[in-house]
């Protein structure tokens, strides 16, 4: 089967890491992916909220140069941009729609393009928990994490697919398969504040924080994510968060692709674990000499 | 034939949309109808009257009304020919309102639909014969089914009457769920001693006999004569032994078993009396948790009862009971909240239902009337109701409100404030629904003298907070903000929903039930009680959502029913049964093996194999009638002719 890979802008940049861990992962479970050659914006958040008609287009773009070239499928790691590629896809279903999309492009859209669904999805599709557990170089036993998958992961229910909408267990499986204790996390599909950040920087702060209270409170050693933009927030300004709810949280945010890249043997360096603003010493070193973690 | 034609304008409802004056005209060209008229109300005193009228006047011997739904004015309208001399049977009517004035807005075609309709009476008239019903003895015994307060009250009260009552109720005990309720509303008055001298009645009265821990195996036959089969479930205890002193329930080892009658907040014994008040107070086995009947090692029961009633060995057993009415008074469940995942979907403890938080206050229920939280046992300083947990919610195709939620949250909040004087509540509500005598001024005082917190809006999650206390996230709509609320204890108001087994039961009982299994009354204004089945009544939330004041009044009424029915000595038969023409039928048997009733026997006549209808018992269906291969057999007003002469009428235009 041949899978298209669409990185999103986020890749490039902020969530170098995300890229990183993914494509090790990938490669050493042997989901072999083809990039999008000369992609483009997803038509996040900047687009959408201004016209859905451009972020479509946008969207439409890279689903016409997938299915030229052949893709079964497109598998991203972003939340963001699998919802804006699902989204466009069902728009282009619309004559009327498709048409106005059409409108804005050079060359029409193709008649049918390939699914797209998250590299998360893709994974447990394509494997099974046994081969990851054959395949595991180290285990993940002591550790005690929450996931946070975000709002966008899950929902809306009937577009995303992606189960229980409230709460998702893919991730919590996988890494419980490995050894890992995975803790009861309520507010795994809460929202962190998203792109607020930059308008209203105390509600994302709040929210945000609130999150990171719950994972301490719980006892957890690390919150596991899976969104660039949700990791942005929980990460980078968890200085504004302890501000905020004048706490002193050092909570690691590593994607779930850096922790099952460590347990798939791959190092530190090759999953972008320097990237982390919160250093996760203490999770990669426990991980590495399987010591460190909470007791 | 002389044929008159009578078209009810039914004030607008029907003249509105519908040119009733032309289709009187135009009836006046069908075949035998020499009277035609275009009344204002026809049911009316005057309509009536003037049908007597032209009946006299014009040698009339059928007449046609097209008005309403034969479900509502037929037997009207039967009766008033028969004043004037007629054959009730001689008489049609063809429904010009639910069928045409009401669904469409084309005077046009709306007439020329109605005229149709109408030619179409005319010619089924024309075709028909005078039918005679048979009387038959009436048994004056009652089934009630369903032992709660709503089945109580008919019981009681159909007793009372002198009538013999057969009660029996699926649980070991009577009294639903209002034997499991602290106090109600909006008295404050403790449930137990106002239900308990009734469920003492019920086991002392001459008139009652109680099947405890029984469910409806079939019932067959009709108003007047029904034969019910009852399966007792199996006790594994002889409670014709048992004295409900309670020893075994001390002594036995299996102590974890899952308490239905408190709601699962606490454990208890496999073997057990549901409480001090049981009616019977009889012990009960519970199979799935007796380590004899699991393990096949145990007996502790058996060593120290008294009386040696346990008896491991024991089966269900079937018994037969004959009664001349039935009313269904099975009550209702509570949803399966745990479909709301935002409120955790079962995973924490300390959020629990409603009816679980009435046992945590009641002093016979597991903590002795103490509130307590599942979790750690300690009591809650701050506790927050959420109103409208699966009722009103078209997304989990819950879009009825569930009736007294509202009224016993306000109930709730009063009680945990004398509980815990320290306490403080909250309620999350949509609307306060409170309009009983009463009510409203019940739930000003949970407000204003007990200083509970009502906060209207939605609450969009419930989680731990990793120390000990749950938050509450919501909106305060009339503040527009959102709100955040450290809870030690969260009670759902967990809406209702028909007893589990109604459709089955109602199946049983041949009732029509609606989309949520709740059983439909005859008439939703009219006849609230009665059933489209002669003989069988409802009573209590089986029926709808209601409070107790309300069952109680429901039961009553039932009994009511019930004694009208057996104020006759004799009832009458619905002619409009099947005839099997004994020299057209060959004797193959296919509307035997197809009558849902079992109302067609085998008969020998001169030699011959030949089906015979037992008159009483069918319901006049027509199953038998389109499974004949021979049209032998034919219903009494639905021949095969007369449908085709109706047939014939609408295509022959």
């Amino acid at each position: 089967m041949k899978i298209a890979y669409y990185p999103g802008c986020s890749s490039q940049g902020s969530s170098l890491d995300y890229e990183l861990s993914t494509q090790a992962v990938l490669r050493r479970l042997g989901i072999h992916v083809v990039p999008i050659k000369d992609w483009n914006c997803c038509g996040s958040t900047p687009a959408h909220a201004v016209s859905t008609e451009l972020s479509s287009a946008l969207c439409a773009r890279n689903l016409d140069l997938a299915a030229k070239d052949g893709a079964e499928c497109i598998i991203t790691p972003c939340p963001s941009c699998l919802s804006n590629l699902k989204a466009t896809t069902k728009r282009l279903q619309d004559p009327a729609k498709r048409a106005r999309i059409n409108e804005l492009l050079d060359n029409p859209v193709a008649e049918t393009v390939p699914e797209t669904t998250s590299v998360l999805q893709a994974i447990v599709r394509l494997t099974t928990p046994e081969t990851i557990k054959s395949m595991a170089k180290r285990s993940l036993k002591g550790l005690k994490l929450v996931v946070y998958y975000g709002c966008l992961m899950s929902r809306p229910h009937a577009l995303m697919d992606f189960g229980d909408p409230e709460n998702p267990m893919m991730i919590e499986e996988m890494l419980a398969n490995l050894g890992a204790t995975m803790l009861d996390f309520p507010l795994k599909t809460a929202c962190c504040g998203a792109s607020f950040g930059i308008p209203n920087r105390p509600m994302t702060a709040k929210n945000s924080g609130r999150i990171l209270e719950l994972a301490k409170n719980l006892g957890a050693d690390a919150v596991v994510v899976c969104c660039p933009l949700c990791q942005m927030n929980l990460d980078l300004r968890q200085d504004q968060a302890n501000q905020a709810m004048h706490t002193h949280f050092a909570m690691p945010i590593p994607y779930y692709t850096q922790i099952l890249g460590l347990a798939l043997g791959a190092e530190p360096d090759e999953l972008g674990f320097n990237k982390l603003i919160v250093p996760a010493t203490k999770v990669v070193s426990h991980i590495l000499q399987g010591t460190g973690g909470s007791k | 034939m002389r044929i008159g034609v009578f078209i009810c304008h039914c004030g607008s409802n029907i003249g509105g949309t519908v040119d009733c004056a032309q289709v009187a005209k135009i009836a006046e060209g069908f075949p035998d109808v020499v009277y035609s008229t275009d009344p204002m109300y026809t049911c009316a005193e005057p309509g009536q009257a003037a049908i007597e009228a032209a009946i006299h006047e014009h040698k009339l011997d059928g007449v046609v009304v097209a008005s309403c739904s034969p479900r509502m004015h037929e037997p009207t309208f039967r009766r008033t020919v028969a004043r004037a001399g007629l054959n009730p049977y001689m008489f049609e009517m063809a429904n010009i309102r639910e069928h045409v004035s009401w669904i469409g807005k084309d005077v046009a075609a709306n007439t020329h639909k109605a005229a149709e309709l109408v030619k179409l009476a005319v010619a089924k008239l024309r075709q028909d014969h005078a039918l005679t019903s048979q009387e038959f003895p009436v048994k004056r015994r009652v089934l009630v089914i369903g032992g709660g307060v709503a089945g109580i009250q008919a019981a009681l009260d159909c007793a009372d009457g002198g009538i013999p009552v057969v009660m029996v109720e699926r649980e070991p005990t009577i009294g639903g769920k209002m034997a499991k309720l602290d106090k109600t509303f909006p008295t404050v008055d403790c449930s137990a001693c106002i239900l308990g001298p009734k469920m003492v009645d019920v086991a002392q009265h001459p008139n009652i006999t109680l099947y405890a821990n029984a469910e409806i195996e079939d019932i067959s036959g009709y108003v007047g004569n029904f034969t019910v089969t009852i399966r007792k479930k199996t006790t594994y205890v002889d409670w014709s032994k048992c004295t409900g002193c309670g020893t075994c329930t001390e002594k036995c080892p299996a102590k974890k078993s899952f308490d239905r009658f408190n709601e699962g907040v606490a454990n208890t014994t496999a073997i057990t009396i549901a409480f001090p008040q049981a009616i019977p107070k009889k012990a009960v086995i519970d199979p799935k948790f007796c380590r004899q009947l699991t393990k096949g090692k145990c007996g502790v029961c058996a060593k120290v009862c008294p009386t040696g009633a346990i008896n491991y060995e024991m089966k269900d057993e079937l018994i037969t009971e004959e009664v001349g009415s039935i009313v269904a008074a099975t009550g209702y469940d509570l949803m399966d909240w745990t479909v709301y995942a935002e409120y955790g979907g079962g995973r924490y403890p300390d959020v629990i239902t409603s009816l679980q938080y009435e046992r945590l206050m009641n002093a016979s229920g597991p903590t002795g009337g103490h509130i307590v939280r599942p979790s750690d046992g300690k009591e809650p300083k701050s506790v927050v109701f959420i109103q409208c947990v699966g009722s009103r919610d078209p997304s989990i195709g819950r879009p009825y409100c569930s009736g007294f939620c509202c009224m016993y949250t306000a109930k709730q909040a009063i009680l945990t404030k004398d509980h815990i004087p320290d306490s403080q509540s909250y309620v999350f509500y949509m609307d306060i629904r409170s309009p009983g005598k009463m009510y409203d001024e019940f739930t000003r005082r949970a407000m204003e003298e007990y200083g509970t917190e009502y906060i209207r809006g939605r609450v969009s999650q419930v989680y731990p907070d990793g120390k000990g206390q749950m938050v509450v996230m919501g909106m305060d709509t009339l503040l527009g903000r959102p709100v955040e609320i450290r809870a030690d204890l969260v009670v759902l108001a967990v809406g209702i929903e028909a007893s589990k087994g109604a459709p089955a039961l109602a199946e049983k009982l041949r009732i029509s039930y609606d989309h949520y299994g709740f059983f439909m009354e005859s008439h939703v204004k009219l006849k609230p009680v009665e059933t489209n089945t002669a003989g069988v009544f409802l009573a209590g939330v089986c029926q709808g959502a209601k409070d107790i004041p309300a069952s109680v009044a429901q039961g009553s009424a039932a009994a009511a029913k019930v004694l009208t029915l057996f104020a006759k000595d004799t009832l009458q038969s619905d002619p409009q049964i099947a005839k099997v023409d004994i020299a057209r039928c060959v004797g193959c048997g296919k509307c035997i093996r197809t009558c849902p009733y079992g109302a067609i026997k085998e008969t020998v006549v001169r030699n011959a194999e030949k089906a015979q209808v037992i008159e009483t018992m069918c319901q006049g269906c027509g199953v038998c009638t389109s499974t004949c291969p021979q049209g032998a057999v034919q219903l009494s007003h639905a021949t095969d002719n007369q449908i085709l002469a109706e047939v014939n009428a609408l295509c022959q235009a």
